[in-house]
């Protein structure tokens, strides 16, 4: 996270344009009201005074102000958080629950079943976040009518949103677990506990889905990662407020306190995941226990 | 009533039969062994006993007896009901074939789970029990303790032990063990055949798959010899061992490098006649060479001489510190303290550039020559090593090693475990080294694979006056190359000498107790030989 | 098992998967070099009185909101999409490249200090660090090829550097070694070749990836700004108009689709033939 920091905050200094510009908006521009704007921010101190004086108010939990929005970062934050949040939970079940259901229906099954559901799959995957939003709003918002198309008033405005960001989830996810579970049904451990009487089902509930779900859970740490960035992509279509609205209102503005705190935040974010998956690694596998 | 009878018995994938149609019976309490080398089908008729033969797999037969049940018309169900219950598996390397995630309770409660025809099988609350009895009838100590445990943190002995007690567990009247010691030091080994040898004594009947007849020697009541889907010769031990009548099972017991095979070429049996000449040059030796990985010691005060073409075995079980030795020997690793010298000048404790020019001299073949090739080279381009070698150079190299020029152009992943081991060997020749070190160079091979490669490197031998480095866990295979042997144990040299002085007159207690492990007796090449 | 030891790879069972997807790939790159030989009209011409008509005989895919020609819209934008994302990926795979090839050749602590770099990178969502990199250089057709490539650039880094690393270990470099080869010659003949191996798999599957993200990122409206046919742009766009003419974005989103299928399926095909893998089972 100190690194994320850095880094964004290194980018800052390499970026083109002035700050003081950016800052100064439409207003009147002389050079007394430059040098007074520089003073309230520190851009007149030497380039690190400013870099440890950001570090020392991060660490305090303190994320700086937006150039244009004339608010704390921490509350812009604080603020569009809470429908991020609650999207990414969803899609995240989403993902997890369909992949679990096709990986285990269609592990070592027929090949025309299988061939169909990884071409499924395949378009998940390859298919961009937005194409599949504008799909989906096409099929159950204008034609059936279902869902609404933007907002999020109440749960239903969340199913497409969801479905949007936990598909491409669904897909990778369940292509590494078919293949996990496949793997593992070839090992001999596998052959050595069929020649004990189990059935196939049982195989798959005591031995082989606990080895598959370990690629998986490496595979779902790199996820998380497009995961926030579908967000982004995913809210924008839905109208739905959140970090994604914040984001792209920042990145046209060029308010960069605030791209530096969502990038903090994402590398936060990865951090928290990395851990709680870290942990769920251990509890799968044993072996990591002692080392 | 047989417990098994099954005749012409036919098992093919997409159309390939690798099981030709074979009988066999198993009688109550007998132990009936199949040897064969790879790709014999010996494995995929163990499995068939199971109804596990493979996905894809077509299975035949004109008879299929199980228990008296007619096992063609079994379905899933009563496939299942046979596993475990009339016949338990036991595979080779328990560290794979134990699910590696689970303890070792609940895999062997796995097998007592299901309600059967069994009355032993015991109510839910003493499945505890039942496997701490279970565990204890293995002989593995401490029972208690290993209940919580999994399988990487048991050694490879006790792995075993534990994928027998879950292959007794619901107490079948057949035990189907395929290669069940190969993985395994020669001391577990000895171990784990005894175990299996008190369960045949208790009433259990055994199938025992091997690549190896000195193995199922000291078990197996019958033998049935296979080879490319038949059986080609079958009979009492004492007979297919003693009077083999099959050519391919007198080739098979001659290919066993063992004391008496020594001085013969294993793959005919004919006895080698050109004296190789020994010399009292020194051309590597060491002393007082140790070597640690931080605190772990992998190697203590090691040393040795190695005189112009000689042979100089290394004994030793896993992690003895075999490997370490060839690697110091390559100059490879660095001593941590001792000294190693190559042909006069100092091999440790100088810099690399002072050491390649004399690099070409010391070569080294492996187990897994493969790993060795740099995988985008073909044949060609492997023997001549960035030296552009002529064509009749490369030629001359492969006919060396008994292959032509029509191998130049392949790559060696296209190629058998022998062939490649074939073109590791022509690589190294390319140098004309004086030293040759062979770390474990037959231990992938099957064994009339292994008896031609051993036989090649005697000649080559003979011919070039090379030394030789020749590191074995295989007391047969180090007896039959060696001239002196090195026997180590836990990275220290235990005993050193004459070959047949440490093969026939152990002094060291470790070394005694390694002879006494191998299983045998197999009667050697004097049966066929001259 | 004959089917490993076939010495041609390009051995009969080519599945119709494979083959569709590379005829597709073929026409896009065709598109993209000569959109007119695919289509006549001009992609920029608005005719308002033809606005949002479905497609027919006279306009395959239909027309957009503006009028213009979606068919023509579509094939050219196909020299957006490919051109940003082989840019980007060229641009990001060769920076990479050198990277990860200083790092693992690099003594320790600075292979430790790179690594740890890219490792923290590559942690950043694509789309977030691309943005972050507009954010600071701002929108633009350019910009979002320096910002697709700089947030793929640690990924390509990461992987070189974890190559290198198992090549320099492998037995056949301890091999040469012992053959008493010098540095450099080990280095040419046995590292570089190695570590080059994977690559084109790698940057097939990459370029899909930076297709995705071109796509996306102008659908943002960072991208090349209207009127210009991007395929992203386009859908963007197009959603408001969805309820009347699906086609303005059904098509273009095709277009996105197919070619990241193509390339998936292509990269795939590679990665297994790589590895030594036989093909594809149970699909074709």
């Amino acid at each position: 996270m100190w690194a994320a920091a850095t880094a964004s905050w290194l980018a800052l200094l390499v970026a083109p344009g002035d700050v003081t510009s950016i800052l100064l908006g439409d207003g009147a521009d002389t050079p007394e009201i430059r040098a007074a704007i520089a003073r309230e921010w520190g851009l007149d101190q030497p380039q690190i005074v400013q870099y440890l004086s950001y570090l020392a108010r991060l660490l305090q939990g303190d994320l700086g102000r937006s150039y244009t929005l004339q608010q704390g970062v921490g509350d812009l934050l604080a603020g569009q958080l809470g429908p991020t949040v609650e999207l990414m939970l969803a899609a995240t079940a989403t993902g997890i629950v369909l992949a679990l259901l096709l990986a285990v229906a269609t592990a070592g099954r027929g090949r025309w079943l299988r061939g169909a559901v990884s071409g499924v799959q395949l378009a998940w995957v390859s298919v961009p976040p937005f194409l599949v939003g504008i799909l989906l709003l096409f099929v159950f918002s204008f034609t059936l009518g279902w869902f609404p198309v933007s907002g999020a008033r109440d749960t239903s405005a969340l199913v497409l949103p969801a479905l949007t960001l936990g598909l491409p989830i669904a897909g990778s996810l369940g292509q590494v677990l078919r293949e996990g579970l496949e793997r593992a049904q070839e090992q001999p451990f596998a052959v050595t506990a069929r020649a004990r009487g189990l059935t196939e089902s049982a195989l798959v509930v005591r031995h082989t889905l606990r080895h598959a779900s370990l690629p998986a859970v490496t595979l779902a740490g790199m996820l998380t990662g497009s995961l926030l960035g579908g967000a982004i992509i995913t809210e924008s279509l839905y109208g739905r407020p959140g970090l994604g609205q914040l984001t792209l209102t920042a990145v046209t503005s060029q308010d960069l306190p605030v791209m530096m705190a969502i990038v903090i935040l994402a590398a936060a974010l990865y951090v928290l995941i990395s851990t709680v998956l870290d942990l769920l690694y251990r509890i799968i596998d044993p072996r990591l226990r002692s080392a | 009533m047989s417990l098994v009878s099954i005749d012409d018995l036919r098992v093919s994938f997409a159309g390939t039969q690798v099981v030709r149609g074979i009988s066999l019976t198993i009688e109550p309490g007998e132990c009936v062994a199949i040897v064969g080398e790879s790709g014999s089908g010996k494995s995929v008729t163990a499995r068939s006993l199971l109804g596990l033969a493979g996905p894809g797999s077509r299975v035949e037969a004109s008879r299929f007896l199980l228990g008296g049940e007619n096992a063609l018309a079994f379905g899933e169900r009563q496939w299942r009901r046979v596993r475990g219950r009339f016949a338990g598996l036991v595979l080779q390397d328990a560290l794979v074939s134990l699910d590696p995630l689970r303890t070792v309770r609940a895999e062997i409660a796995e097998s007592l789970r299901r309600p059967g025809p069994s009355a032993a099988l015991a109510p839910a609350g003493s499945t505890r029990q039942r496997v701490l009895d279970l565990l204890t009838a293995v002989g593995v100590p401490e029972p208690e303790t290993r209940l919580g445990h999994y399988p990487h943190q048991l050694s490879g002995g006790l792995r075993q032990r534990v994928l027998i007690a879950s292959a007794i567990a619901a107490d079948p009247p057949l035990i189907i063990a395929d290669e069940p010691t190969t993985a395994l030091d020669v001391t577990v080994q000895a171990q784990i055949l005894r175990l299996l040898a008190e369960r045949k004594a208790a009433g259990t009947a055994l199938l025992l798959i091997s690549h190896d007849l000195a193995v199922v020697a000291s078990v197996a009541d019958r033998i049935l010899v296979m080879k490319d889907g038949l059986v080609v010769e079958q009979g009492s031990t004492a007979r297919v061992l003693g009077e083999p009548t099959h050519p391919y099972t007198r080739r098979l017991l001659a290919a066993v490098p063992s004391a008496a095979s020594r001085g013969h070429r294993l793959s005919d049996g004919t006895r080698v006649t050109a004296e190789r000449p020994r010399s009292d040059e020194v051309v590597l030796s060491a002393s007082g060479l140790s070597f640690s990985y931080g605190t772990r010691t992998v190697a203590q005060d090691i040393g040795f001489v190695l005189h112009r073409a000689e042979t100089l075995g290394v004994v030793g079980e896993s992690g003895s510190g075999k490997t370490t030795l060839a690697r110091l020997a390559l100059g490879l690793l660095k001593p941590t303290s001792g000294t190693v010298t190559l042909l006069g000048s100092p091999w440790s404790g100088v810099t690399e550039k002072s050491r390649r020019p004399l690099r070409p001299r010391i070569q080294v073949i492996s187990q897994n020559p493969l790993d060795s090739f740099d995988p985008r080279y073909t044949v060609a381009r492997l023997v001549s090593d960035h030296r552009r070698l002529p064509e009749e150079r490369i030629e001359e190299l492969l006919e060396y090693v008994g292959l032509d020029l029509s191998f130049a152009a392949r790559r060696p992943r296209d190629l058998s475990g022998g062939q490649r081991q074939r073109v590791a060997i022509a690589r190294a020749l390319g140098y004309r080294p004086d030293v040759l070190i062979c770390d474990e160079p037959v231990s992938a091979l099957d064994v009339s694979v292994q008896a031609q490669v051993l036989d090649l490197l005697a000649d080559l031998q003979a011919e070039l006056g090379m030394a030789m480095v020749f590191i074995s866990h295989d007391l047969g295979v180090v007896h039959h190359v060696s001239d002196r042997v090195l026997v180590m144990k836990d990275g220290r040299v235990v005993e050193s000498g004459e070959a047949d002085d440490i093969f026939f007159d152990p002094g060291h207690p470790y070394t005694r107790e390694l002879l006494a492990a191998v299983p045998g007796p197999v009667v050697g090449v004097a049966a066929i030989g001259e | 098992m004959a089917g490993v030891l076939a010495p041609t790879p390009w051995a009969p069972r080519l599945g119709a998967r494979i083959v569709t997807a590379q005829l597709f790939l073929l026409l896009l790159a065709l598109a993209a070099a000569v959109p007119s030989l695919l289509t006549p009209v001009d992609p920029l011409q608005a005719d308002p009185l033809t606005a949002l008509a479905p497609p027919s005989s006279e306009h395959w895919f239909g027309t957009d909101h503006l009028g213009r020609d979606v068919l023509a819209r579509v094939v050219h934008g196909a020299r957006f999409s490919l051109g940003i994302s082989l840019a980007a990926t060229g641009l990001a795979l060769t920076a990479g490249l050198l990277l990860g090839l200083a790092a693992g050749l690099a003594p320790r602590w600075l292979d430790e200090l790179m690594t740890r770099a890219f490792d923290v990178l590559s942690t950043l969502p694509e789309i977030l660090f691309a943005l972050l990199v507009i954010a600071i250089i701002g929108p633009g057709t350019a910009n979002v090829v320096v910002a697709i490539a700089i947030a793929q650039l640690p990924n390509y880094a990461r992987v070189v550097r974890a190559q290198t690393f198992v090549v320099r270990r492998s037995g056949y470099v301890e091999q040469a070694v012992t053959h008493g080869h010098r540095p450099w010659v080990i280095t040419t003949r046995h590292v570089l070749p190695n570590v080059l191996g994977p690559l084109p798999v790698l940057a097939t599957i990459g370029l899909g990836t930076a297709i995705v993200a071109a796509a996306g990122l102008s659908f943002l409206g960072m991208g090349p700004q209207p009127p210009a046919a991007e395929w992203g742009a386009m859908l963007s766009e197009a959603r408001n108009y969805l309820r009347v003419a699906w086609w303005e974005a059904f098509f273009p989103g095709l277009a996105v689709t197919a070619t990241v299928i193509s390339l998936t399926v292509v990269g795939r095909r590679l990665q297994r033939r790589f590895e030594g893998r036989p093909s594809e089972r149970g699909v074709g």
